[in-house]
């Protein structure tokens, strides 16, 4: 060795070991320093130095190779929802950099803290097109909460907390790192890994205004109708508890976002179900009838709110959130009370009267009558004829108990999965909301169980969506995860396909796609698992999935051409929402 | 949403780190929103370290608001204010060069020079470069008559500007270094409604 690893300098008293690291290892330190244990990745050219020091860091470093780094990107998403820990992705440059592009923007969108590390070539050849050079940095830059290029390995311990400061405080988001292969290679003095806690020009926590909580609770104390909307804000903030005392001191009937599922358990008294185009009745109808609207980190997504210009015209509005940007970004607050919800929600607590709404409340359930009579149990309890996707998920219920993690791919399936699914537990309900991406569900997962061992995971994935990311099989046959991976089968693109049927005269334009014998290519993948078309067998099988040694794949073939209702259709108002 | 409405040229003054690649960041807010920019200008501020955007676009209020936030939202953007015409002061500066031959022959450069308020920068024989700086409708004015005299090259820098009623940032930075926020470094714009320096 030419260089020495360690040079002892003399301070006044004591003597410190200042030790010289490759930037490679400098930044595997810093990652067990931040309580990383997982890593999701795939190596290559320009990362391999990062590789090549990980070799020496697997007991402390479990590293997951992937089968695409979309699939890596997905995995430290589920691994960093189902958890509430910051997700990591380690990924080369050029082709392995822009295949991560789909998951950041995923979690860009859906506020879910994840750090990507991408290799880049070596400084000096930035901007020649170098072999595998892409400019990821600016790539990444509208997809990304910060992004930054490392030259230098002295850069990296700074730099790599930062990143993880910002990808989880405030509202979280995707940070990603792009080192160039000299920085990994290059050695530096490294002193020890400081976290960061401060940024100058990064407020992620704002000063809650106490006149504008004493505003909200004044609104509230007046209300003969007041109506909870939640989002995920309340799982992010940690403030499951906090929400919960809140509604049942205010006695607010309370309904959630699919990203906000399972904040408040299914069967809760006061929560009144799913919002948006295929929410429940009660909750769409009635968000034109409430008088005071309580949203709670929740970002009025057009697929919540349907015709802006008819929604909650009547109503006044109160906006819970902790990022400025999405206070009268889409709805206007009446009274907007900026800040983290696990703060400001106490406050609002201790100022609302105790009431209970019962006629309030009571209307709700007698619009939940109708939706069940005409709808629910009808899809839920069929008799005859070929299976029903809402069938497959009550039965999955009743056997999990609603203590399982749910990961949904998108689709019809995953409309269905949100609605019917039961939730007893926080952080149980992991699917792609903003961006609505297929192929999510199984790689993310696979990440999801690496986050919550413990749990039951059910992957509910369309036969459209499946196919998108399937050499995940190869992760999970690989690492030995324990992922249940349950495929409604409709043979169709599904709610591309309803689309089709309801708004273009059912010209069904290349939705009609074909599948592998799935269970078939488990088997190649040393998966086990059936194919079950019967309502007779459902059961059974599903319990054979549940009490199956490690992953299983059931294929349920369901009804070809089922439609997801309710429905809003686009540009109509929620109150318009049909039931058939 | 209701009041508003209306289109009009608005400033906005960022206040951010200099990192590399911010100006891209800030720069892809208005280009996702398919905002078009009538100038925009990077400079250093009244406080070592910290770079200043002045961004003039012609948008409804409503609009120029939800921008403002999600600039101020990007991790180094430190402060964001939006101001009408009428709350600031500012200069453009335009270069002009005209054939230096038909400029002595055929108009009176000195009336030229006062009328416009325009400086001559350069003179050589075979062209001349003038200067004027102020508000957009002056610099426009003397490309029209030059353009008369054979304008070989025309140039009019990004909008300054100042805003009348800031203190500057000193005071501001100061209390983002606090690990603690003040209020200056939180405040949004329900504690300044009615004032006339947005800021959020
Ligand atoms: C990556 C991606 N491409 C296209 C779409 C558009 N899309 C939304 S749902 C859907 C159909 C999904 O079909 P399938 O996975 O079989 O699920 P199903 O709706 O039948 O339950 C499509 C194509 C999408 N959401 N994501």
């Amino acid at each position: 060795m030419q260089q020495k690893d360690a040079l002892l300098t003399k301070t006044n008293e004591t003597t410190v070991m200042v030790e010289e690291l490759s930037g490679s290892e400098i930044l595997l330190k810093g990652l067990i320093e931040e309580g990383v244990d997982t890593i999701f990745g795939y190596p290559g050219g320009a990362i391999m130095p990062i590789y090549d020091a990980l070799y020496d860091y697997t007991d402390h470093l479990k590293h997951i190779l992937v089968r695409h780094e979309q699939g890596a990107t997905h995995a430290a998403q589920g691994y960093a929802r189902s958890s509430g820990r910051v997700g990591v992705v380690f990924a080369t440059s050029g082709p392995g950099a822009t295949n991560l592009i789909t998951g950041i923007a995923d979690a860009q969108i859906d506020s879910t803290p994840m750090v990507c590390i991408t290799g880049q070539v070596f400084a000096h050849l930035l901007g020649t097109d170098a072999f595998q050079e892409t400019d990821v940095i600016n790539i990444t830059t509208p997809i990304t909460k910060w992004n930054y290029q490392v030259t230098d390995a002295s850069e990296i311990p700074e730099v790599l907390a930062k990143a993880f400061h910002i990808a989880k405080t405030g509202r979280p988001g995707p940070v990603l790192i792009d080192i160039t292969k000299n920085a990994q290679i290059q050695k530096v003095e490294f002193e020890g890994y400081k976290k960061c806690d401060h940024i100058r020009s990064y407020r992620p926590y704002p000063i809650v205004r106490t006149s504008y909580v004493e505003q909200a609770a004044a609104l509230i104390n007046q209300a003969k109708k007041p109506f909870v909307l939640f989002g995920q804000g309340v799982l992010l903030g940690n403030a499951e508890k906090e929400f919960k005392a809140f509604v049942e001191k205010a006695g607010i009937p309370s309904a959630w976002t699919i990203m906000g599922a399972g904040a408040i358990a299914t069967d809760h008294p006061l929560n009144v179900g799913m919002l948006g185009m295929h929410g429940n009745y009660g909750p769409n109808v009635l968000t034109n009838e409430c008088d005071v609207l309580i949203a709670i980190g929740m970002r009025f997504d057009d697929r919540v709110t349907g015709r802006l210009d008819k929604y909650a015209k009547q109503a006044k509005v109160i906006h819970l959130d902790i990022d400025p940007a999405e206070i009268d970004k889409n709805v206007k607050a009446t009274v907007p009370v900026w800040g983290d919800c696990k703060q400001t929600l106490p406050l609002l607590t201790a100022l609302v009267e105790e009431k209970k709404h019962t006629e309030w409340l009571s209307k709700f359930r007698s619009f939940d009558k109708i939706e069940n009579e005409q709808l629910i149990h009808p899809e839920l309890n069929p008799t005859e004829g070929e299976l029903t996707m809402g069938e497959v998920i009550h039965q999955l219920n009743l056997l999990t108990n609603g203590d399982a993690i749910i990961v949904t791919d998108v689709g019809q399936h995953q409309m269905i999965a949100c609605r019917y699914a039961k939730f007893n537990h926080t952080r149980s309900n992991i699917t792609s909301g903003g961006l609505g991406t297929m192929g999510f569900a199984l790689p993310a997962a696979i990440g999801a169980k690496f986050g919550a061992q413990d749990k039951t995971v059910v992957a509910v994935i369309g036969d459209g969506g499946f196919q998108m990311t399937i050499q995940e099989l190869g992760t999970i046959m690989q690492s030995g995860i324990d992922v249940k991976i349950m495929i409604l089968n409709n043979q169709f693109l599904g709610m591309v396909r309803q689309w089709q049927e309801l708004f273009n005269d059912r010209r069904y334009s290349f939705v009609d796609i074909t599948s592998p014998d799935f269970v078939a290519v488990a088997k190649g993948y040393y998966i086990d698992g059936q194919k079950v078309s019967e309502r007779a067998n459902l059961v059974d099988a599903l319990k054979t999935m549940l009490n199956s040694k490690g992953s299983y794949l059931l294929e349920v073939m369901v009804t070809k051409e089922n439609n997801v209702f309710p429905m809003v259709p686009q540009g109509c108002s929620v109150s318009e929402i049909r039931l058939k | 949403m209701e009041a508003n409405q209306d289109k009009k040229e608005f400033n906005i003054t960022v206040y951010t780190e200099n990192q590399v690649g911010l100006l891209n960041r800030i720069a892809i807010i208005f280009s996702r929103r398919k905002l078009n920019l009538d100038s925009l200008n990077t400079s250093p501020s009244e406080v070592e370290s910290i770079h200043r955007f002045n961004i003039v676009l012609t948008e409804t209020e409503d609009v120029i608001r939800k921008v403002a936030r999600q600039l101020e939202k990007q991790v180094e953007v430190l402060k964001v204010y939006f101001n009408a015409n009428e709350d600031i002061i500012w200069q453009e500066l335009a270069l002009y060069k005209v054939p230096t031959e038909i400029i002595a022959e055929k108009v009176s450069v000195e009336r030229l020079l006062r009328q416009y308020g325009a400086r001559v920068v350069v003179i050589r024989s075979d062209y001349t470069v003038f200067e004027t700086t102020g508000h957009r409708e002056e610099t426009d004015a003397l490309v029209e008559v030059l353009q008369q005299y054979g304008l070989i090259e025309f140039v009019r820098s990004a909008r300054v500007a100042i805003i009348k009623a800031s203190d500057g940032f000193h005071a501001k930075l100061r209390e983002f270094e606090r690990l603690e926020p003040g209020e200056h470094a939180v405040e949004n714009e329900y504690l300044n409604k009615g004032e006339k320096v947005f800021t959020m």
